[in-house]
C-alpha cells in the first residue's frame, strides 16, 4: 500500500470522500473554538488593548498563504517527476485557496497596523513580501486559466511554480536588505525567549491548527472538483470524436 | 542511416488518434502517407520529428538525422530569399546555397524579400530549405500545397535526387508525384477510444 | 547564430523600446511636478522602472514572430539545441533593447536632473541589471508564446520575477547618486545576473519544449 495509490482519480475521490467530513466538522470547531476563545477569552494586551485579537486571523491565514505555495510547489515536483495527473490538479486547487489567504493576512494586517502603526500600509518587508507574494500567485492562476489544453497547463503552471519559488526567495531577501521594517518578529517561534505571551498562544495554536485542517479540505474538494471537469471534458471530447 | 517506427502511437490534444503504426524506411526509400484530413498525419509527422512525445511505441533513428518541413515555411519577410536560405544553411552548417536555389529555380528571386513572393515561390523557398540542412530524412508535411505543375515537377525532381543520393523521404500528400514510392494510408490505425478503467484512465 | 541577430533586426521595432523608454521619463516630471531636487531624488528608480518597461514592451514579439511563421518548429528540430536558440533570443533581445537603453540613460538623466556622482552607476547597474531583464523576459515570452492574447498575461508572469533585479539594480543607482556605497547591492545584482544567465536558458527551453508540443 504506497502512497502513490492516491494518484489514482477514482481512489482519490474516493478516500477523500470519507475524509473530508471529519476534516470540515473538526477544521470548523477548531476555528470556531480558537477564535471565540481568542477574541473573549483572553486578557487585552497592556499596549495594544484589544486590537491585538486580530493576530488570531492574521498569524494563521499568513501562514498558511506561505504554506499553501509549499504545497503547490511540492505538487507540482510530483506532476513533473511522476506525472499524476491528481498532483497537477492539486495544485490548481490549492492555488486560489492561496490567494485568499494572502489577501486575509494583507487586509488583517492593513486593519491591525492603521492602530498601531497609524498606517494602513507601509512598504515594510514583511508587507511587501506579502504583496510580491500576491502577485505571484495572480501569475500562476491567470496562466492556469490562459491555456487550454490541460496537461500543457500543467507543465507550464509548474515549471513557473519552480522558477517562481527561487525568485519568490531572492524578492524576500531583497525586499529585506532594501528597507529594514516596522513589523514585529515572528510572532511564534520554538528558540526564542521573547514569545507572545502564553494566554495569546494556546488560542493561536487551536487557530492554526484550525486554519491548517480548513486548508487541506478545501484543496481536498476543489481537487474532486477539477477531477469532476476534467472527466466532463475529456468524456465530451471523446463525444465529439467519435461523432 | 534508417528510420524505424514500431507500434507507434500518437495524441492530439489530450486524445489519441492513431496507434500501432509500424514501418521502416531505409536509404533510397521514400514513403508517402495517405489518408483523410484530421486523421492525424501532421501530429504523426511532428511525432517522428521529435517534436511531440508519442503516447507509446519507438521512433528510432540516429542523432539529428531527420529535417522536417512544416505547412508554414518558417520565412523572414523582411530578409532577403538568399539571406534566409543563408541562415538555415548556417544554423544547419551547409557550405553553399547554390544548389538549393538551383533546384528550386529561385537562383532569379534571390534578391527579392520574402515578403514580396508569391505563395507558391514562399513555398519553393520552404522546401529548398530541406536542401541546405544535409540530414538524410526529410519528414514533409504537405510540401505541394500551392505549387503549380511545374514548381510540382521540380520538387519531384529534388525528392529523386535526394533518393538518388541515400536520402530517404516521408511525405504526407494527396497528389500523385510520379515518385517510386511505398503509399501508407494511416486510416486502418485510427486509434480505438481508451478504456477507462487504467491507472490515470479518468483523464483521457 | 549571428543571423539569428539580424533576423530579429529585420522583425522591427529597434527604436520603439528606446522611444517608449523617452515618453515614460518625460511623463514623470508631469506627474509628480516640475522641483528639481524631488526629481534628482527619484530620478535613479525612474530610469530603472522606464527601462524596464520598455524592456516588457518588446518581450511579446521575441518569440511569438517566430512561432506564427513556423521558424520555431524548424529551429527545434535543428541541431542547435532550444537552450542555445533562447540564449541567442536574449542576447539579441538584449542587444536591440537592453543596450540601447543603457546608453541612453544618461541622456535621459539630464531631464530627471540627476547628480553629478549618478550618472556613472545608473549606467553601471543599468549594464548589471538590463541582461537580467532580457533573460527573464525570454522565459516569460516562452511560456505565453502560444497564446493569443499572451502579452497582457506576460507582463504579470514577468513583473514579478524582475523583483530582486529591480530592487538591487534601482538601489545601487540610488546609493551611487546619493554618495553612499554601492557594493552590496551592485554584487547581489552581479550575481542575479549571472545566476540568471545560466539556469534560465534550461527553464525558458523546457518550456518553450512543452508549448511546441
Amino acid at each position: 500500500m504506497s502512497i502513490w495509490e492516491y494518484a489514482n482519480p477514482r481512489k482519490f475521490l474516493q478516500t477523500s470522500e470519507r475524509v473530508m467530513p471529519v476534516l470540515w466538522v473538526s477544521s470548523g470547531l477548531l476555528m470556531a473554538v480558537g477564535l471565540i476563545w481568542g477574541f473573549f477569552f483572553t486578557p487585552d494586551d497592556y499596549r495594544q488593548g484589544s486590537t491585538v485579537k486580530i493576530i488570531f486571523l492574521h498569524v494563521p491565514a499568513a501562514l498558511m498563504a506561505i504554506n499553501a505555495w509549499f504545497m503547490m510547489l511540492v505538487a507540482s515536483l510530483i506532476w513533473v517527476i511522476r506525472r499524476h495527473h491528481v498532483s497537477a490538479l492539486a495544485a490548481k486547487a490549492a492555488a486560489p485557496v492561496g490567494i485568499v489567504m494572502t489577501l486575509i493576512a494583507l487586509a488583517t494586517g492593513a486593519i491591525w497596523g492603521q492602530p498601531m502603526w497609524g498606517t494602513w500600509w507601509a512598504w515594510d518587508p514583511r508587507l511587501t513580501s506579502f504583496l510580491v507574494l500576491f502577485l505571484f500567485y495572480l501569475g500562476y492562476i491567470s496562466l492556469w486559466e490562459a491555456i487550454e489544453d490541460p496537461d500543457t497547463a500543467a507543465d507550464l503552471t509548474s515549471i513557473l511554480c519552480l522558477v517562481g519559488t527561487v525568485f519568490a526567495v531572492l524578492s524576500r531577501y531583497a525586499v529585506n536588505f532594501w528597507n529594514q521594517g516596522l513589523h514585529q518578529g515572528a510572532s511564534l517561534s520554538l528558540d526564542e525567549k521573547e514569545n507572545v505571551a502564553d494566554a495569546f498562544s494556546n488560542p493561536l495554536y487551536v487557530c492554526m491548527v484550525g486554519f491548517g485542517l480548513f486548508f487541506v479540505a478545501m484543496v481536498f474538494y476543489r481537487t474532486g472538483t477539477e477531477i469532476r471537469a476534467r472527466r466532463i471534458k475529456a468524456l465530451m471530447a471523446r463525444e465529439r470524436q467519435e461523432a | 542511416m534508417s528510420l524505424n517506427v514500431s507500434d507507434l502511437s500518437i495524441a492530439r490534444g489530450g486524445l489519441p488518434v492513431l496507434e500501432g503504426i509500424s514501418f521502416e524506411l531505409t536509404r533510397g526509400q521514400a514513403l508517402i502517407l495517405r489518408g483523410p484530413n484530421g486523421i492525424g498525419k501532421t501530429t504523426l509527422l511532428r511525432t517522428i520529428a521529435g517534436l511531440q512525445p508519442p503516447l507509446g511505441g519507438t521512433v528510432s533513428c540516429g542523432e539529428d538525422q531527420i529535417a522536417y518541413a512544416a505547412h508554414s515555411d518558417g520565412l523572414k519577410s523582411a530578409l532577403t530569399v538568399a539571406e534566409n536560405l543563408t541562415f538555415w544553411a548556417s544554423v544547419f552548417g551547409a557550405q553553399s546555397i547554390e544548389p538549393a536555389l538551383e533546384a528550386y529555380n529561385l537562383a532569379p528571386l534571390r534578391d527579392r524579400p520574402a515578403g514580396a513572393l508569391s505563395a507558391g515561390q514562399k513555398r519553393r523557398l520552404g522546401l529548398s530549405r530541406m536542401m541546405v540542412t544535409g540530414r538524410p530524412i526529410w519528414v514533409m508535411d504537405e510540401p505541394t500545397v500551392s505549387l503549380d505543375q511545374a514548381s510540382v515537377t521540380l520538387f519531384a525532381n529534388s525528392v529523386r535526387g535526394h533518393l538518388d543520393a541515400g536520402g530517404s523521404a516521408l511525405i504526407a500528400t494527396h497528389i500523385d508525384l510520379g515518385l517510386e514510392a511505398t503509399v501508407l494510408d494511416v486510416g486502418p490505425y485510427k486509434a480505438a477510444p481508451l478504456e477507462f478503467d487504467d491507472f490515470d484512465g479518468g483523464f483521457l | 547564430m549571428r543571423d539569428l541577430r539580424l533576423a530579429v533586426r529585420a522583425g522591427g521595432g529597434f527604436g520603439l523600446g528606446l522611444a517608449f523608454f523617452l515618453i515614460v521619463t518625460v511623463m514623470v516630471p508631469f506627474s509628480v511636478g516640475p522641483e528639481s531636487d524631488l526629481l534628482s531624488r527619484i530620478a535613479p528608480g525612474v530610469l530603472w522602472l522606464g527601462a524596464l518597461l520598455s524592456c516588457l514592451l518588446s518581450l511579446d514579439r521575441l518569440l511569438a514572430l517566430d512561432w506564427e511563421d513556423g521558424s520555431l518548429d524548424l529551429l527545434a528540430t535543428a541541431p542547435l539545441p532550444l537552450e542555445a536558440v533562447v540564449t541567442i533570443k536574449a542576447l539579441a533581445h538584449w542587444i536591440t533593447t537592453g543596450l540601447p537603453l543603457v546608453l541612453a540613460a544618461p541622456f535621459l538623466g539630464v531631464l530627471l536632473n540627476l547628480p553629478l556622482e549618478g550618472f556613472k552607476w545608473v549606467v553601471i547597474s543599468l549594464l548589471l541589471g538590463t541582461p537580467a531583464l532580457s533573460v527573464i523576459g525570454t522565459f516569460g515570452a516562452a511560456l505565453t508564446v502560444g497564446l493569443k492574447r499572451g502579452g497582457l498575461l506576460l507582463s504579470l508572469l514577468v513583473m514579478p520575477l524582475y523583483v530582486p533585479t529591480l530592487i538591487f539594480g534601482a538601489e545601487a543607482a540610488r546609493r551611487g547618486a546619493m554618495n553612499m556605497g554601492v557594493e552590496t547591492p551592485l554584487l547581489m545584482l552581479a550575481g542575479i545576473s549571472a545566476g540568471v544567465i545560466a539556469l534560465m536558458p534550461f527553464a525558458s527551453a523546457a518550456v518553450l519544449r512543452i508549448n511546441l508540443r
